[in-house]
């Protein structure tokens, strides 16, 4: 089962990119997801692994991922190595007004479950999907909140300047 | 009945078998010593079949728990535990990831246990299927139809043996001390746990030197109208002896209406379930250098009467939740 939503947001690819890049960042935006830390020495980038999980129905739900793509600003992807069949991707594209598209993608299932398998999969897909949408809204909020607080920051910095 | 302590089932028809190095065991002598003529005689070939079946089927080794099966049927039971049952297990993150653990629970549900299954998926889902978890269960449960599909899960016979060897190997070993006992009690003592005075777990843990985890689990015993454990009815039907089951259980239950000895299962009612891990509890360190059996036996059983007391007052109805 693949699911996909997209989000605009009013912010630069880098700004967005670098938010996601950092895995301290995924516990405060991604919905449902109760664990996600670092699992070896390689904090972030490509090779990059992490355990995860996100509760979904009676269980929580995941196990140990790693980033396989990682092409700067513009696709990170995951897949997972132990758990649940997983493949994840962020696609950042930026719009003609200088805002940028957000997709989120993610797919899941348990190879070799058949038909219970497929099942499962349909009736966990509405709630990852609200889990998705959250995700995406509370990533504009941050990273816009985070530029909002920047711009002001400089501002006030270039008032101080201006007046000493 | 599904999954009970190691000193639960040390002394069964087929260790005796074992012991003797033939099939002339002292169970077989105690049959044929039975009194009350033919009927006698007939219930004691009777009894004496179900054992000889018993022990064949008594093989399970750990290495008989299979990762890849367990993993295959994720879904499955998450749809059991997630649409049927409603679960929930909290506090997963009790459970060291690096060492072995005893996970010692309350046990509900009569022979169908929905705690278990919750548990199992919450469990493997949590720390993947590859880390070694292991269940002791009641010789019966293996020998049940359900018994070659308990063993992939990792469900062993419950003997000191078989928990060491888990525990060697490095696992985490979940055992339910009240076993058939707590299982079977009256729904009017749903949110009771009582272990029956089984002490064998703390012995287990103080050997192994393993710290124990428990387990609380509340609304399995809401999945049937239990009216009685029937004690004295498997002592009348002399079972007791002849199988070692203390209790012949009376319920209401789907699909049977009145159900006796539960040994076809039943259809259990979709009673919300919640689960919560309590911290780990390193004996030495919190008892002392030579723990006191008694005394953490009542710390141990408190605590989770305690934990238990607050879940059942999260819900509001019976099965409901």
């Amino acid at each position: 089962m693949r699911l996909n939503e997209s989000v605009v947001i009013s912010a630069p690819a880098e700004d967005i990119w670098d938010y996601l890049a950092d895995p301290e960042n995924y516990l405060r935006f991604m919905s449902g997801v109760t664990r996600w830390e670092v699992a070896d020495d390689k904090p972030s980038g490509l090779g990059a692994r992490y355990r995860m999980l996100i509760r979904v129905g009676a269980a929580e739900v995941g196990g140990l991922i790693e980033f396989v793509e990682w092409t700067e600003p513009r696709d990170m992807a995951w897949t997972s190595v132990t758990g649940v069949d997983q493949r994840g991707r962020w696609r950042i594209r930026e719009l003609d007004d200088g805002r940028c598209r957000v997709e989120l993608r993610f797919a899941y299932g348990v190879a070799g479950s058949g038909i219970p398998g497929w099942f499962a999969e349909l009736v966990a897909a509405p709630t990852l999907g609200r889990h998705l949408r959250r995700t995406l809204h509370q990533l504009k909020r941050q990273v816009e909140h985070e530029r909002l607080r920047a711009e002001a920051e400089r501002r006030r910095a270039a008032r101080e300047g201006a007046t000493a | 009945m599904l999954l009970e302590s190691p000193l639960m089932a040390t002394s069964t028809l087929a260790e005796q078998a074992r012991h003797n190095g033939s099939g002339d065991s002292e169970a077989a002598k105690e049959r044929r010593d039975l009194p009350g003529g033919p009927l006698g005689s007939l219930l004691g070939r009777a009894a004496g079949a179900i054992g000889d079946a018993i022990s064949s089927r008594l093989n399970a080794e750990l290495d008989d728990r299979d990762p890849d099966y367990i993993r295959e049927n994720l879904p499955l039971v998450w749809l059991l535990s997630s649409i049927w049952f409603r679960g929930s297990v909290r506090n997963l993150g009790n459970i060291p990831e690096d060492r072995p653990v005893l996970l010692v629970g309350n046990h509900s549900g009569g022979n169908i246990t929905p705690d278990t299954l919750i548990f199992t998926l919450a469990f493997s889902t949590y720390f993947g299927v590859e880390r070694r978890f292991f269940q002791l269960a009641h010789n019966l449960v293996l020998a049940s139809p359900f018994g070659q599909i308990l063993r992939k899960y990792g469900t062993v016979t419950a003997s000191p043996e078989n928990a060491e060897k888990a525990l060697d190997s490095g696992a985490a070993l979940l055992v339910y001390p009240g076993g058939d006992w707590e299982a079977h009690r009256s729904s009017l003592e749903r949110n009771r746990v009582d272990f029956g005075g089984r002490k064998g777990f703390i012995r287990l843990a103080l050997e192994q030197d393993v710290p124990i985890i428990p387990v609380v689990s509340v609304g399995g015993q809401e999945t049937a109208l239990f009216l009685s454990r029937g004690n004295w009815l498997a002592r009348a039907l002399g079972v007791d002896r002849l199988l070692r089951l203390k209790v012949m259980p009376i319920s209401i239950a789907p699909p049977w209406g009145l159900n006796i000895g539960d040994f076809l299962g039943h259809v259990p009612l979709p009673a919300k379930i919640t689960i919560e891990v309590l911290p780990p509890i390193d004996l030495r360190e919190q008892f002392g250098p030579e723990p006191d059996v008694d005394e953490v036996y009542e710390e141990i059983t408190e605590q989770m009467q305690e934990t238990l007391d607050a879940l059942a007052a999260e819900r509001r109805f019976p099965v409901i939740g």
